[in-house]
């Protein structure tokens, strides 16, 4: 979430400050002019003061000059007798007013001057614009402020932070200050032991890494009593922090299966209902990543919105295959499913070097949507990724229309019908020549709607769709054939126990374990964890 | 003589092809060997050593075919997970070469091979025991594989797990081998595999004479292995194998335990197949854990496929030439490598179904009610 928050703060400033600049910006500039000019004639060392003074005068409109000056973009120009921000856009270097974003076209490179910081001035200026964000007026700009500071307190910023404490409505950044002065009694020796032991206890409630840092330099304290209290509290965090690395390993476990279920579901379908295993069922997820990869060059501008364009886009692309690959190759191997492994091992095999020759070999790089950037941060240990988190929800999503298909409509009907007799289904005039095509188009475009997916958790390259096929297979005779929730099930089951081992085994040896288990499992329940019962199981 | 060649065609139809086979393998082995050693390298006749060390390879992936054959050709069993047992044949190889190398790696560590020295390990681990013997390490080249597939084919066969279950488990396999071995800590070199070999039994691998013996005696031991395995399978222990595939649930019905007549067919095969990879490693002088990744086991089927699977003469012409046709494919056009291999796969699944022997005896079939038509007019 600091991505998010940093963002969301930066956003913030430049809206407010667009709203003030102004009405205020003619009234500041006034006092500011003189003190910016004397900012760009004064030496290194004499630098601070002046910021003081700078600092004193003023509120947040001040934040962009002083971030341009920490980051070493700001630049003095002697003749007008003031400063001016450089930055660089398309590899073309440009000068603009810091408050108000002009371009200012007219400047040369040569009548400027850089207005140099050391890491002393940095160190300044960092604190100096978290103090400055302490008074803003929103909320979540102040609480980042205050935990910006926590591991850089001193006396000046403890100063600000009291005074502004008593008066602080909000809930969070009231917390947030707490602690923070709970951190600076505890750190001073020359206070009373009681009351950095109460100190201490406050802390332990807190996750913060700097409250841990701080507390594992206390367990060296002279005060004995310190020691202890500082001891306890880090057993108390490390508690806790425990439970949230278990919901941490859990939620990628999560993430992990609904990744597997959406490669794994379309199969499941193939499978079940034709009895046939589609080896090219990999390549369908992977042209499905290829989908959204083209669907992004070609409306490079709307990349939020590329993702609705590249779902049903792939979910067609891949379908279509799907029906072109059964009808021209599946439906003359009927009956022999050995033969057709092997054909569709070809044709995986076929469109694996396709793509080589369209695309290159190497990776494409398909970039997130804004809005699935970032991450969800619920406390300092444990944040989960919006993007797995929406795939997550997208999997069970598909999850739920698909079981919708199959029960409600006349197509699922049809397909269920197949898959429990295909011989009684043709008698009472099942077309099943159509169906088994209707089945493979949807479990191909499932497979493309998967591809969407994962273009977004990794590299979407030529042998995205082989490194899924293995696994794939896994779920699905895991699961038993033909039952979706057994797919559901399996999916998860295996997502979260490969996550749950790979800390201790390390991931190849997690894989293999899974691997061994599966293979040990078929040997007991050769029909998976769900089979096919009554008549229809042979 | 007569008596010899009945042994040879001793069989049903299917050993009709076996003296030929040998005596035209042995031939062209003996021939090329000859050319090589003995000719001039100006003379139009000479068979350049890169020549005999790539016969060589393709005689080794023929062996594999044939493992792949008795147990598909024959059996029904579809094993996507062949590359495994080859590729344990090839390390029991690679780990006795390895020991041979001695203390002229670059280390210059006289017990532990190079890769260890550089992972920093004091002493070789217990399975690298005993590898520095030559009789020791072939022993393990053909017992590892005949164990893998005896543990595997006793829990799959015994359970019952047949069709495209068994070949994706068997993929399953080869995959967990690949991860596995792709580890350093295994102590099978890593990624890298084992290389860099110096000699076998005292002979300098780079010397021409050592490849036109491992060339020769890998052309022996295909011959032998293809006259046993033709007097296997048309034994009374064949019969029942062709049975099981024709009819798995029948010939149990019957009273044979099917379970067991498939664990030593998978036994057997995987035994050829580590046979294979042993002679295989010292000719290309590198075994690496990619031998174990899925579509090298997958390639194996489709030389089978091509060939004619069910005669175990077809499994050797389809290794031969889809692997003349890879060779030749891969140094003129290299891209277009994979779609004529995934154009092969779905064209010998639809149009040859019984491969080029079939197409062979197809033709044959033709030409003589041709022939029968003409002489009764």
């Amino acid at each position: 979430m600091r991505r998010i928050t940093l963002r969301h703060c930066i956003a913030l400033c430049c809206c407010l400050f667009g709203l003030f600049s102004l009405s205020t910006h003619a009234a500041e500039a006034a006092s500011f002019d003189p003190l910016l000019a004397e900012l760009g004639e004064a030496k290194i060392k004499d630098m601070e003061p002046i910021l003081v003074r700078i600092e004193a005068v003023s509120d947040e409109t001040v934040l962009p000059l002083l971030r341009t000056l920490l980051n070493g973009n700001l630049y003095y120009i002697k003749a007008e007798k003031k400063v001016i921000g450089e930055f660089e856009s398309n590899g073309e270097t440009y000068y603009k007013d810091v408050f108000t974003d002009e371009i200012n076209a007219g400047i040369d490179r040569r009548d400027v001057d850089k207005i140099r910081v050391n890491n002393n001035l940095r160190g300044y200026l960092r604190n100096a614009i978290a103090r400055i964000q302490l008074t803003s007026k929103s909320p979540s700009v102040r609480e980042n402020a205050v935990r910006e500071l926590l591991s850089k307190l001193d006396g000046s910023t403890v100063a600000v932070l009291e005074g502004l404490y008593p008066n602080e409505t909000n809930k969070k950044v009231k917390d947030a200050m707490g602690l923070a002065l709970a951190m600076n009694t505890a750190s001073q020796t020359e206070l009373a032991a009681s009351n950095r032991i109460a100190a201490i206890e406050k802390l332990s409630s807190s996750l913060e890494n700097d409250v841990r840092n701080l507390l594992t330099t206390l367990t060296r304290d002279d005060n004995t009593a310190v020691v202890t209290a500082a001891n306890i509290a880090l057993e108390k965090i490390a508690q806790r922090a425990n439970r949230f690395a278990f919901v941490d390993q859990l939620f990628f476990g999560l993430s992990l299966g609904s990744v597997l279920l959406l490669a794994s579901i379309g199969l499941a379908i193939t499978f079940g209902v034709m009895g046939v295993i589609n080896m090219a069922h990999g390549e369908m997820i992977m042209l499905g990543a290829y989908t959204t990869y083209v669907v992004q060059l070609m409306m490079p501008n709307y990349i939020d919105y590329s993702i609705w364009v590249a779902i049903p886009a792939a979910f067609l692309v891949s379908g279509l295959m799907g029906v072109l690959i059964e009808r021209l190759v599946i439906c003359r191997l009927h009956g022999r499913p050995l033969e057709t492994l092997l054909a569709t091992f070809g044709i995986s095999l076929i469109l694996q070097q396709l793509v080589r020759t369209i695309f290159s070999p190497l990776n494409r790089q398909v970039s997130t949507p804004s809005w699935m950037s970032g991450s969800w941060e619920i406390n300092p240990v444990l944040s989960l990724t919006l993007n797995r988190l929406y795939i997550l929800a997208f999997a069970l999503l598909v999850f739920i229309v698909l079981v919708i298909v199959l029960k409600k409509t006349p197509l699922g009907l049809n397909v269920r019908a197949v898959s429990q007799n295909r011989n009684m289904a043709k008698a009472m005039g099942v077309k099943t020549n159509w169906v088994d095509a209707m089945t493979f188009g949807l479990g191909s475009g499932i497979a493309g709607i998967a591809g969407v997916a994962l273009s977004q958790l990794t590299n979407v390259g030529p042998n995205l769709g082989q490194s899924y096929i293995i696994d794939s297979f896994m779920v699905v005779v895991f699961g038993g054939v033909g039952n979706l929730l057994g797919t559901l099930v399996a999916a998860f089951t295996l997502g979260i126990a490969t996550k749950f081992l790979e800390p201790t085994t390390g991931a190849v040896l997690a894989a293999i374990l899974v691997l061994v288990f599966i293979i040990l499992f078929i040997q007991k329940r050769p029909k998976g964890l769900f089979p096919q019962k009554g008549r229809a199981a042979e | 003589m007569t008596r010899l060649t009945a042994w040879f065609t001793e069989g049903r139809s299917t050993g009709k092809h076996t003296l030929p086979f040998v005596v035209i393998l042995l031939g062209v082995t003996i021939l090329a060997s000859a050319a090589n050693l003995f000719l001039p390298a100006d003379s139009i006749f000479y068979v350049s050593t890169y020549t005999i060390t790539l016969l060589g390879k393709y005689l080794c992936y023929a062996m594999l075919a044939l493992a792949v054959d008795i147990i598909w050709g024959y059996c029904g069993i579809l094993s996507l997970g062949h590359g495994a047992f080859f590729a344990l044949g090839g390390y029991a190889m690679g780990m006795y070469l390895m020991r041979q190398i001695g203390d002229r790696g670059v280390y210059g560590n006289p017990i532990l091979p190079d890769f260890m020295v550089f992972l920093d390990w004091k002493e070789l681990p217990w399975f690298w025991l005993g590898m520095d013997q030559f009789w020791f390490a072939m022993l393990m080249a053909v017992f590892i594989p005949g164990l893998l597939a005896f543990v595997f084919g006793w829990l799959a066969f015994r359970s019952r797990v047949t069709g495209v279950y068994l070949s994706i488990m068997t993929q399953a396999l080869t995959y967990a081998l690949l991860l596995a071995f792709f580890r350093n800590e295994m102590g099978f070199g890593g990624n890298n595999g084992l290389t860099d070999f110096k000699e076998i039994l005292g002979f300098s691998l780079q010397a021409d004479s050592t490849r036109v013996a491992l060339f020769l005696i890998t052309a022996i031991l295909l011959a032998v292995i293809f006259v046993i395995s033709q007097k296997i399978l048309s034994s009374r222990f064949g019969k029942v194998v062709l049975a099981i595939r024709d009819s798995e649930s029948r010939s149990r019905f019957i009273g044979y335990r099917t379970d067991r007549y498939k664990v030593w067919l998978f036994v057997y095969s995987a035994v050829i197949a580590g046979i294979a990879g042993a002679l295989y490693v010292p000719q290309v002088g590198i075994i690496n854990p990619g031998e174990f990744s899925p579509i090298n086991s997958i390639e194996m089927v489709i030389w089978v496929a091509v060939g004619g699977r069910g005669t175990l003469i077809g499994a050797v012409i389809g290794a031969l030439l889809v692997n003349y046709a890879k060779t030749r494919f891969t140094a003129i056009m290299p891209d277009a490598w994979l779609f004529a291999l995934g154009a092969m796969f779905v064209l010998v699944t639809l149009y040859l179904p019984k491969g080029l022997m079939g197409l062979y005896g197809q033709l044959k079939a033709k030409r003589n009610s041709v022939t029968k038509k003409e002489s009764q007019a």
